[in-house]
């Protein structure tokens, strides 16, 4: 007669009794030992790795990951602006393998095969999933401005992945001569980051205007207006009258082509000589999305935005900057929030659970000097159309905030610096 | 314990999943959907490596009246009075209750 041991109870009740938390200790129940494969290792991917494991230690978590370190974009612009180094925004996969137990693999996903659930690498492995979550942050619409190609990014820097792009831009405005014009060109919406060519402009002025007080910051922009875009406006009066010009889409802003050999750049038909072009052009969903056919005709991938499950193919989600979020922007805190929420929507449908509650947060600060910061906060929920902010929440600070606000501001800008990464990679 | 003792603990156990579906053993997702966000700011589980506020070491009451005055303006911030302005009360209690769970 099969008898029920003492220690098998009560593995079998504290296993029980844990339960009513997402997230507690042991709380793994029923342990399903799911395979899920996680492509791309940036605030997106990397957080969900870490949270599947955190939810449901028994999955077995494979991130796939081209780069040994990863260089965020966030405190990219303050590393131009002088404030920190390189150092302070590489991050590495050591601490997701060794505390989180998510097993950590430098390939590339060059192939996935949705049918047989299955995704290929460029070094030759082939890996089955029960679950995939792509997390391929974008890529650029080359040629899109006449002249922008790889090769021209060579000569003109995007730096809008950061790492050899952040140091080749650094490089340049450490090397111009004092009176060159710093050109920056922001895409239309949507795209990446949509305050981070905002806060790029100040932090280059703040470099500048101690350096190269005679250089100047152009702004070539494709849009008319842009994010938080009042109180960096006015900050720009205060700070840098003489170091930051704006130029609006509708008021000749639009580039067109760039001459990498002559450092040129086309708007409204004119040439502008540049001393630094810094072109950040249109974006579509990294190329993995495209190339598995998860993108839409606009180039970003189309999502159920409650689990971020693709609306094309089952069993593959897509979260960050590739999918279409609703009302989120596309921005590294956006897509650590998704990669938590996905991973407990995972776990849930596993177990054959639905949650009820979906609740996401996006906050965001910019830098416009090094003591003086400025932020938009959203907390989200799913409506009837889509994920939507919730009314009366959120919302850029307010324009007559007193300076102590603008100080604690900066200070807190990279506290949050310090929380995200350490939530995600620590 | 005698072997006939664990079994009848078992039956008992069994039987209250069976009664109660959903309630004693049912997983609440919702402090963590609602909660694990924190973390983007306040660090892994509250706990801060820098300049902003750790969670740890407050009390579930600590962290539901600072939520509600901040929500009401009765406490002044920097974005956390923009970011409690989106929970309901009981949403607040449950995301407290996370926090008052993590060691």
């Amino acid at each position: 007669m099969n008898k029920i041991s003492r220690r098998r109870f009560i593995q079998w009740l504290g296993t029980a009794s844990a339960l009513g938390a997402l997230g507690a200790p042991s709380l793994a129940f029923p342990k399903t030992g799911a395979r899920i494969v996680i492509v791309g290792g940036g605030f997106g991917g990397a957080t969900c790795a870490n949270y599947l494991k955190r939810f449901d230690p028994s999955l077995d978590v494979t991130l796939i990951e081209s780069h040994k370190q990863f260089y965020t974009c966030p405190f990219s612009n303050a590393v131009l602006g002088g404030l920190y180094d390189m150092d302070f925004i590489r991050h590495d996969y050591d601490k997701l393998q060794s505390k989180h137990r998510v097993k950590v693999i430098q390939d590339y996903a060059s192939t996935i095969d949705p049918d047989k659930q299955t995704v290929h690498t460029t070094a030759g492995r082939t890996l089955s999933y029960d679950r995939l979550v792509l997390s391929p942050g974008i890529d650029f619409l080359w040629n899109a401005i006449e002249g922008y190609d790889p090769a021209a990014s060579l000569i003109m820097p995007h730096a809008w992945k950061a790492g050899s792009q952040t140091r080749l831009l650094l490089k340049q405005l450490h090397e111009m001569p004092n009176g060159g014009v710093v050109v920056i060109a922001p895409p239309a919406n949507p795209f990446r980051c949509p305050p981070g060519p905002y806060e790029r402009a100040s932090m280059i002025a703040h470099y500048l205007k101690q350096h190269k007080p005679r250089s100047k910051v152009l702004i070539l922009d494709a849009k008319d207006k842009f994010s938080k875009q009042a109180l960096f406006q006015d900050a720009w009066d205060e700070f840098y009258p003489d170091h930051i010009e704006w130029v609006p889409g509708s008021q000749g802003g639009i580039v067109t082509a760039v001459d990498p050999k002559h450092m040129t750049v086309t708007a409204d038909e004119e040439k502008i000589k540049a001393a630094v072009a810094n072109i950040i052009p249109p974006q579509k969903a990294g190329d993995v999305a495209y190339r598995a056919g998860l993108t839409n005709d606009k180039g970003w991938c189309p999502v159920n935005q409650k689990t971020f499950e693709s609306t094309i193919y089952k069993n593959v989600h897509i979260i960050g900057d590739a999918s279409i979020a609703g009302k989120m922007p596309k921005s590294g805190f956006s897509a650590s929030s998704q990669g938590k929420v996905c991973a407990a929507e995972i776990v849930a449908a596993l177990r054959g659970d639905t949650i009820g509650t979906s609740s996401w947060v996006n906050t965001c600060y910019s830098l416009i000097t090094p003591d003086y910061g400025i932020s938009v906060a959203a907390v989200y929920r799913l409506g009837d159309k889509g994920i939507v902010g919730v009314e009366g929440a959120g919302g850029v600070g307010p324009r007559d905030a007193p300076l102590t606000t603008r100080q604690m501001e900066a200070v807190y800008a990279e506290g949050w610096y310090r929380a995200i990464t350490a939530d995600i990679f620590g | 314990m005698k072997q006939q003792s664990w079994i009848t603990l078992a039956v008992l156990v069994a039987t209250t999943q069976l009664i109660l579906p959903g309630t004693v053993f049912a997983t609440d997702y919702r402090p963590a959907m609602l909660a694990t966000p924190c973390a983007g700011c306040h660090g892994p589980d509250g706990d801060s490596p820098g300049s902003i506020p750790s969670l740890t070491g407050l009390s579930t009451d600590d962290i539901i009246s600072s939520m509600k005055a901040f929500k009401t303006d009765q406490r002044k911030g920097t974005v956390m009075n923009r970011i409690a302005k989106g929970y309901s009360d009981e949403e607040i209690d449950l995301m407290a209750s996370y926090f008052s769970r993590k060691p």
